[in-house]
């Protein structure tokens, strides 16, 4: 009996011991961030002098502030259409990629590739791509016989833009689709095809339930990330989010509110109140996963 | 600035080497990128440099958060002589009754404009436009188009043709773009009597004059068409690069700074380009001259390990042989009021006395210093960007700009005036 108490008490130590790098870098890095920006939320704060404590003022600004809500509304369009955009490519990439063809390997790598451009990079050779006048886009649609806009310099294109940048980054996702292709157990297919199954029916009937975990990791991920959406904005249009602010994002906004006018009071009820809205978008998310994903289990 | 540490790091050791018992200064001086906001933090972190750099327009913003030493106590101790300064510049690094910055390597801005273009479209690059009537006339001159005739021929025809379809012809040079370059874009008010700012604490946008400068601005975009500019301006390659719109012959007149000698001698050798004052408004002589004035400037951060030294540093980095040798290796002018021959002599760009002369005048205007400058200029980029794209009025949208600005120097003031009661 207490060799076995003994026993579970250096199973714990030893448990905690090997946990403790990784409780110091989140207590360090995360929880204690966390709760200074809280208190720095309800606290004038430039941070070259002490904060002051005002309350939930800066809330009740935010409420009335334009600019909060229209970067808001830019980051709301940016995560809507790459999560869905994103989701519709990956997956139909990784369907296309789990058929038995020759040189299969080279065509993954070469879907994967993009994903491994860092954000800078991309933005800039995009920002060669969406060129108005010689960019290889609008050559392309000029010999279509169209003429293209000035995407980025263009208010009612540059966010579309970036959505289709973001898309262009799915080898990620693709992966993870992937892999859970091929988990989807062969015999299903088999059975569904013994019934008369066609294509669709076994990618909506089959596929589709089989790996609507995946899909719902997916889709969390891609969200999240979409509200964080700041380097292709600040690299390719300008940190004031230019043209007529169509590409201010939510995070682009709070860095130049923190950083540029130092008002990180202010910054971190922004970072509360995004905080907030990823915390409820991933509660949603899984409430509706409760009732479409299926654990093979 | 390497130079000049250089020499201060030699002439300290030399100190050294004749007085045994004097400790050398060694100034070490390190490059960063994003400097306003890495100064920030380190300033914030209590790690900040000893010294810094800075551009004078982030003086006010620091000031008033308490990131600067004031300059006065350690001016008083030596007997600094404020009368060697171009007032203009010294005035940069004042604020709120504090001294927080001293000027190194002051800029100012000018009319630049393309001979070789000013001679294709019979102008005379000996009479550049002095009124901004006159500047509009010549830029319909120099505006050049490819046209598409109904046979299917192409001609190249100048003006603005706005009696040739849009679809049937293609930008191909523009005389003048005020948006080219954009960094002025807050400020085309000044060169119509406007002023940005009323005082310390009344923001004026909405005036009068700032609201005619815009309308200026608009009328390019009604003149060559919105989108004609956007296409067009794409094609351009970054200021830094032989694609520069005025380097590559795009736009035949432009307002640029001191600095446009350095870019045309590394992208553009043999650009034949001439200076001249910035026009002004033809019932306005008065504002004739009118010039953007502003300075890199050295500064001590608060809670700098070494003031003593960091001001050291910057008299000797004050004194005119060493400002003479900064300022010409950056090819700018200097700061002070005294000018050697052989810094004449030596200066490369053949314009550099008429941008002096800019600086010195009494239309020589520079950025408002206001802690709220950085939110101030996000918001009159916008404006700018309603106002070429003719979505708003100036009228409308520098009354929004006069609004919004007021209400954040007003809660700025409410801030300030909290923490000074506490």
């Amino acid at each position: 009996m207490s060799r076995a108490n003994s026993l579970s008490r250096a199973n714990r130590r030893n448990g905690l011991l090997f946990c403790l790098p990784w409780l110091i870098g989140l207590t360090v890095f995360l929880i204690y961030p966390l709760c200074a920006a809280f208190y720095y939320s309800l606290c004038d704060y430039s941070v070259l002098l002490p904060p002051v404590f005002i309350g939930f003022d800066n809330y009740l600004d935010l409420a009335k502030d334009p600019l909060f809500w229209k970067s808001l509304g830019n980051t709301a369009y940016f995560a809507a259409g790459s999560v869905s955009l994103g989701l519709l490519v990956s997956l139909s990439l990784a369907l296309l990629l789990n058929s038995k063809v020759k040189a299969l390997g080279v065509y993954r790598t070469i879907f994967f590739l993009p994903s491994l451009m860092p954000v800078v990079a991309s933005s800039i050779l995009w920002m060669w791509m969406y060129n108005g006048q010689s960019g290889l886009i609008n050559t392309g649609l000029r010999a279509l016989g169209i003429s293209g806009p000035a995407w980025l310099a263009d208010p009612i294109w540059a966010k579309p833009a970036i959505v289709i940048m973001a898309v262009w980054g799915a080898g990620n996702a693709m992966v993870v689709y992937l892999a859970g292709l091929q988990d989807v157990p062969a015999s299903l297919y088999e059975a569904a095809l013994i019934d008369g199954a066609g294509f669709f029916q076994r990618l909506i009937h089959v596929t589709i339930p089989m790996i609507s975990p995946v899909i719902y990791f997916n889709v969390v991920l891609s969200l999240i990330s979409g509200f964080q959406a700041f380097t292709q904005a600040f690299i390719m249009t300008g940190s004031t989010g230019a043209p007529e602010r169509s590409t201010l994002f939510y995070v682009l906004n709070l860095y130049n509110v923190g950083f540029q006018d130092l008002r990180m009071g202010y910054a971190s009820a922004m970072a509360w109140v995004l905080f907030v809205i990823i915390l409820l978008l991933t509660w949603a998310a899984t409430k509706l996963s409760q009732r479409f994903v299926t654990y093979d289990r | 600035m390497d130079a000049v540490v250089a020499d201060f790091n030699a002439l300290e050791l030399a100190h050294a080497k004749s007085d045994p018992g004097y400790v050398p200064i060694e100034v070490e001086k390190v490059t960063i990128s994003k400097l306003e906001q890495k100064l920030l933090i380190a300033i914030a972190g209590g790690n900040p440099p000893d010294l810094a750099g800075n551009y004078s327009f982030a003086v006010a913003a620091y000031a008033d958060h308490g990131a600067l030493s004031d300059l006065r106590p350690l001016m008083a101790q030596s007997n600094f002589d404020r009368s060697r300064y171009i007032e203009h510049f010294l005035r940069l690094g004042e604020y709120r009754g504090g001294t927080w910055a001293l000027p190194i390597a002051p800029a100012s801005t000018a009319l630049v404009f393309n001979k070789r273009l000013f001679n294709e479209a019979g102008l005379d690059p000996a009479r550049p436009p002095t009124t901004i009537e006159e500047l509009d006339a010549y830029a319909e001159k120099l505006t050049k188009w490819e046209v598409t005739l109904p046979s299917g021929d192409k001609r190249v025809e100048s003006g603005y043709l706005p009696q040739v379809p849009a679809a049937q012809k293609r930008l191909l040079q523009a005389g003048f773009l005020p948006n080219e370059p954009h960094w002025w874009m807050f400020g085309w008010g000044d060169f119509f009597g406007g002023q940005l700012l009323d005082g310390s604490d009344r923001v004026s946008t909405a005036s009068a004059a700032n609201i005619r400068a815009f309308e200026w601005v608009a009328s390019y975009s009604r003149k060559l068409g919105v989108d004609v500019i956007k296409r067009f301006r794409s094609g351009f390659g970054s200021s830094s690069s032989p694609q520069n719109a005025f380097l590559s012959g795009k736009v035949a007149m432009e307002m640029q700074g001191v600095w446009i000698y350095n870019s045309v001698e590394k992208y553009a050798p043999g650009l034949a380009w001439a200076a001249a004052p910035f026009p002004h408004p033809a019932d306005h002589p008065e504002l004739a001259g009118t010039t953007r004035a502003d300075a890199d400037v050295l500064m001590i951060p608060k809670g700098s390990a070494h003031p003593g030294e960091a001001w050291q540093f910057i008299q000797f980095a004050s004194t005119q042989a060493a400002l003479e040798k900064l300022c010409l290796a950056q090819q700018k002018f200097t700061p002070l009021n005294d000018v050697s021959d052989g810094f004449w002599s030596a200066h490369p760009n053949p314009s550099i006395r008429l941008f002096r002369e800019l600086a010195l005048g009494k239309n020589a205007v520079s950025i408002p210093r206001t802690e709220v400058w950085n939110e101030y200029n996000r918001e009159l980029g916008n404006a700018a960007d309603l106002i070429q794209n003719l979505k708003q009025t100036p009228a409308i949208a520098l009354a929004d700009v006069q609004t919004k600005m007021q209400a954040a120097l007003d809660r700025d003031r409410k801030i300030l005036a909290r923490r000074q009661a506490q």
